[in-house]
């Protein structure tokens, strides 16, 4: 990773405790805010970010320079209009854009590296609640989320379910498959592999794990996408030849684009956090916290108690597919929850949820409504 | 209530306040925002369309997109007071296990129909020798939606079979509400309030 930039940070003031049974202390979020907050507070939207995510919803990225992630959703007169809300965005703890993760600094002036504690999901949304403490924001109009995202949305509710007055989770799942920690296992053994791993002891090294934390990415981003938008996209053109070079070089549009996505990827991310936070998401069973069943998770929201959710997938995502939202939405049946859900048609795969799905963006703003 | 479909405002009518509802085949929702409106009903919906969900979910309603010969089976037992399958019975593969479904996840449901029995249908299927194509039953053969079509004396004999009671029901032509007497060769379109014992 680069220099650190100046991150917007706030340290809590209680120790955040964890699953594994530790205590974090001097926990540091950083977060973006973008639109004003009401004088009653009514009006805060807190957003999830994924796995690679970060605070920079709606606003460049210092790193990269790029636009905000969801900026297409998130801004003024956009489905989340902040003209309306006060949106937040928090970089969740175990992240790596300014937010206590795996690089920093320990007590011991060390940086954390493997000592730092595995954290879930659960940890993550306990930090984002322990920010709204510090903001003095007691309930949400809204969480939302996609992806992992999703998850910490659905974990806010279960966990904390008078913070969110609406939860909306989009392209996500209750619970890591076996699949989804197969994917996970790959990319981590990877970066695992890289020599220039040594145990997570690089910081402050030249040489850090850049090519497994690219080939992490790489496997990654496949499962993100569709065949169909692959296909679509690349097919079986060669990367600027006209014939297979009989070698290894990428002769592949697709080959290329990958190999570009890892290698941008290890500009903007720490290696050690990949670990931490794949770890999360592959841990995260929301039933099982809750006794086994999902139901039970949501048992703090009734028909005249607690929150109003919102569940969308869309047709081509086969990380998360339909199927796992079906389920969230059979509990949330069970549990007598108020809640829509709606399978969205999108050619993107997974990572519909980021791109230009007009569909969403009026089931978005409709709810929000 | 003059904006609801003649058996849609049956049912408002007949929906009792502060009660729980799932509309089965909410379409755009009219039905489930009137009930929230005037009957201050917790409202729920399912809706197969995924375009007719998103204009739920913008009215503010909690519709779950979802087929009802396969999904209703995911509801718990009497999560509901009322359920409400309007012009969809004829569409369903087997309306038989839908009628279970609806009361067995509601207390009382209410089921509306268009009858096949109605004179139009029978003087045109009598005297043109086609499946008839009428004001109640306005889609050819080859694409309706509707696969099991079924007349108010049909209605009846299957609820008889199926040991359900009829609360209430209600008649049609057009707009117009019209008696019991003869509703097998006069009605357009049946309502009918269903219960069991159980």
């Amino acid at each position: 990773m680069a220099t650190a930039p100046a991150f917007n940070t706030l340290q809590l003031s209680r120790p955040l405790p964890l699953d594994c049974g530790q205590e974090l202390a001097g926990v540091e979020i950083a977060f973006e805010t973008y639109g004003e907050l009401a004088a009653d507070k009514s009006n805060a939207i807190l957003i999830c970010h994924a796995l690679t995510g970060d605070q920079y919803v709606a606003s460049e990225h210092p790193v990269t320079g790029k636009p905000g992630w969801w900026e297409r959703t998130v801004g003024p007169g956009k489905p989340i209009d902040t003209d309306r809300f006060h949106v937040i965005c928090a970089n969740v703890i175990g992240s790596c854009m300014g937010s206590t993760g795996p690089a920093s600094i320990a007590d011991d002036g060390a940086p954390y590296a493997m000592r730092f504690p595995v954290l879930t999901i659960r940890d993550m949304v306990r930090g984002l609640v322990g920010l709204l403490d510090e903001l003095g924001i007691d309930q949400l109009h809204t969480v939302v989320g996609g992806s992992m995202g999703g998850m910490q949305a659905l974990s806010l509710a279960a966990n904390f379910p008078e913070r969110a007055a609406r939860v909306l989770a989009i392209a996500t799942t209750a619970r890591h498959s076996a699949q989804n920690i197969a994917f996970h296992e790959v990319g981590r053994q990877a970066i695992m592999a890289d020599p220039n791993w040594r145990g997570g002891n690089y910081y402050g090294d030249e040489k850090t794990p850049d090519a497994g934390l690219s080939v992490a990415r790489m496997a990654a981003h496949i499962t993100y996408l569709s065949e169909a938008g692959l296909t679509d996209k690349f097919g079986r053109r060669l990367q600027d030849r006209d014939a297979k070079s009989f070698g290894f070089d990428a002769d592949f549009q697709v080959e290329s684009y990958l190999r570009y996505q890892g290698s941008g990827f290890t500009q903007r991310f720490d290696a050690n956090s990949y670990l931490y936070i794949t770890r999360a998401m592959d841990y995260f069973d929301l039933a099982e916290e809750h006794g086994g069943k999902l139901a039970d998770a949501f048992a703090g929201h009734g028909r005249d108690s607690g929150a109003r959710f919102c569940v969308i997938s869309f047709d081509t995502d086969w990380l998360y597919p339909t199927a796992e939202s079906r389920h969230i939405v059979h509990a949330l049946n069970a549990a007598g929850a108020p809640v829509s859900f709606v399978e969205l048609s999108a050619p993107y795969g997974h990572d519909s949820f980021l791109l230009d799905v007009p569909a969403l963006d009026r089931v978005i703003e409709g709810f929000l409504r | 209530m003059s904006m609801l479909r003649p058996d849609l405002a049956a049912i408002a009518r007949n929906v009792a306040p502060g009660s729980r509802v799932l509309d089965i085949g909410c379409a755009d929702g009219t039905l489930l925002s009137h009930l929230r409106e005037h009957n201050q009903v917790d409202a729920r919906g399912m809706e197969i369309k995924p375009e007719l969900v998103e204009r739920c979910v913008a009215r503010g309603l909690s519709v779950v997109q979802g087929d009802a010969d396969r999904d209703l089976s995911e509801y718990p037992d009497k999560a509901f007071d009322y359920t409400i399958l309007s012009q969809t019975l004829q569409t369903a593969e087997r309306p038989d296990r839908m009628l279970d479904q609806l009361l067995r996840v509601g207390r009382e449901a209410f089921v509306s129909f268009p009858n096949f029995a109605q004179w139009r249908t029978r003087t045109a299927l009598m005297f043109g020798g086609r499946m008839p194509v009428t004001r109640a039953l306005p889609v050819s053969w080859y694409e309706t939606d509707n696969i099991h079509h079924v007349t108010i004396a049909d209605f009846r004999e299957l609820i008889a079979k199926m040991d359900v009671e009829i609360e209430g029901c209600w008649f049609f032509s057009g707009e117009r509400a019209i008696s019991g007497i003869g509703a097998n060769w006069r009605a357009e379109f049946a309502v009918f309030k269903l219960s069991r014992n159980d």
